[in-house]
């Protein structure tokens, strides 16, 4: 089945309820001005999405820019079927994997050999694919002998490499993608670009969310500039990142 | 040394959801299927959910000598202990008391192990709720399965102190199979609805810690229904004493009376119902709460 993601009036309210509220609101008022209301039971919302409208198809490369607390990132999650719209609809057909966080559920108390067989099943993959899996992890991540012993132990570098193979060892039709794959050290980041680059050729669909225009305009199709949880921009990236850049 | 991707390498994992669809439609209806969805993906992924469950215990346990049998030997000296101070306080006989107080800490201690847990059920797996799509009735089960697996270390004290003292519960014990299966469903229901209320409002887990201590000493763990007397009825009332008494009577070769019994599965009853609204209400708001 070909990939697809139709996202169509979607919306999406954060509630904030722990913490200090007082402060807490403070610094939400500061960070996201004009977009913090209470709703019908006085609990405070920050609106996070709002009439997110688009339809991507199988080829498709979409980078999406604007500023930090722009609703970037809570698209991603979105896509991914992590947070559930409470506007609209969205529906994304075909395999799907989300590099969102370097350390995806990774535990530091696990070796990685075990943090790998997880990883797996969290993808469902049958236990001669976990193996596989580990293989290829532990081969590109160059763990050695470290791949029985605790990531607690391992070097800051091991662990990114780590993190990083994982994430990239698990081929999807539609990849999302959060920026921070662009970390570690300079030796790793060729032998990384490489694997990365193949993952995306890999996919039939690519969201990617970046800081740096150079990444976009190499990688993206299409580019959406999104600015208090709205699109702000839509349409060729050049043309979307010149808009973005005069703005910041 | 270039790394170079093999064909052979790439892994494409199978799609449990050909095409995720979430619509915010708040009918009850659509987020009912969607909480049906979630229990099939939960089926589906069972060897994931017993793999969290057992690196909960092994990570507990990493680099002791004895491992998870500290929690044998912990619960063997609290049993032992216990069993002669009450028979002497209660002035009771030591070869009737200890197979009841062993088999009361055991059951109490899973009891209680597996309420206090289901608070942090969703809370300790915040990073893992917000970065990959897991059924959420996984993290229940997880925590079900993770306080079986302590529970079967703790049974052995059990198996000790009968063949000892040659207590049996004969056929009657086989009452207690249902009884436990009914445990083990109402547990889950019991961790999610614990578990959501707790990521949703932070004053409970304190609140059920209390309740927990309050109801060990009410609810006939230490001392047995009989010496109530005249009062042994009300016990009926407590959900605690009823839903222990299902599965620790038959163990000792007692048949449980039928309030007991109509107590233990009219609470069971009312706790699946609860969760389960709640489960239907919630489950898509946990990732926003916790």
């Amino acid at each position: 089945m070909a990939a697809e993601i139709l996202a169509r009036d979607v919306g999406l309210d954060f509630p904030l309820y722990h913490g200090n509220a007082r402060s807490l609101k403070k610094t939400v008022i500061r960070n996201v001005t004009g977009r913090m209301g209470a709703d019908s039971r006085d609990r405070i919302v920050v609106q996070a999405l709002r009439d997110v409208n688009f339809h991507l198809k199988s080829g498709d490369r979409l980078g999406l820019v604007g500023r930090n607390g722009a609703g970037k990132t809570t698209l991603l999650r979105t896509l991914a079927g992590i947070y559930e719209p409470q506007h609209g609809v969205v529906r994304v057909t075909g395999t799907l994997n989300a590099l969102l966080d370097p350390n995806l559920g990774m535990n530091s108390e696990l070796t990685g050999r075990e943090n790998i067989s997880l990883r797996g099943q969290y993808h469902g993959l049958s236990r001669p694919q976990i193996e596989q899996l580990a293989e290829d992890v532990a081969s590109f991540a160059n763990l050695g002998e470290f791949l029985d012993l605790p990531v607690r132990i391992y070097s800051s570098g091991m662990v990114v490499r780590l993190g990083f193979a994982l994430a990239t060892a698990i081929r999807p039709q539609v990849l999302l993608m959060d920026e921070w794959f662009l970390a570690g050290d300079a030796n790793f980041l060729e032998k990384a670009r490489d694997r990365l680059e193949d993952m995306v050729r890999g996919a039939e669909i690519l969201v990617l969310s970046s800081h740096i225009p150079q990444v976009m305009l190499d990688w993206c199709t299409r580019v959406i500039w999104m600015d208090d949880g709205r699109i702000r921009a839509d349409g060729d990236p050049g043309e979307v990142l010149h808009q973005y850049l005069d703005a910041a | 040394m270039g790394y170079r991707p093999r064909m052979s390498m790439t892994l494409h994992a199978p799609a449990r959801e050909p095409v995720l669809e979430l619509s915010a439609s708040q009918s009850n209806l659509s987020q009912a299927r969607l909480a049906l969805g979630d229990l099939g993906r939960l089926f589906q992924m069972w060897r994931l959910c017993w793999s969290l469950a057992f690196l909960d215990i092994t990570l507990r346990y990493r680099g002791s000598m004895l491992g998870p049998f500290w929690l044998t030997l912990s619960t063997a000296i609290m049993v032992g202990s216990m069993g002669f101070l009450y028979s002497a306080l209660f002035h009771m006989d030591m070869h009737s008391y200890f197979p009841f107080i062993a088999l009361s800490i055991v059951l109490w201690n899973f009891i209680n192990t597996l309420v206090n847990d289901s608070c942090t059920c969703f809370t300790a797996a915040e990073s893992l709720i917000r970065s990959v799509r897991i059924p959420i009735s996984l993290y229940a089960v997880r925590v079900v399965l993770r306080n079986l697996m302590v529970l079967a270390h703790n049974v052995v004290v059990i198996v000790v102190v009968d063949v000892s003292l040659s207590a049996e519960p004969g056929w009657t014990g086989l009452l207690a199979i249902p009884a436990f299966l009914m445990w083990i469903v109402v547990g889950v229901a019991l961790v999610l609805l614990l578990g959501t209320l707790s990521a949703r409002f932070r004053d409970i887990p304190p609140i059920i810690a209390s309740v927990m201590q309050m109801a060990f000493f009410v609810s006939g763990v230490i001392w047995q229904p009989s010496q109530l007397k005249q009062y042994e009825y009300l016990l009926a009332l407590n959900p605690f004493f009823s839903l222990l008494e299902v599965v620790r009577a038959p163990l000792l070769g007692q048949v449980p009376s039928l309030p007991i019994y109509a107590s233990a599965i009219g609470y069971s009853a009312f706790l699946l119902v609860t969760a389960s609204l709640l489960f239907v209400r919630t489950r898509g708001r946990i990732a926003f709460w916790v």
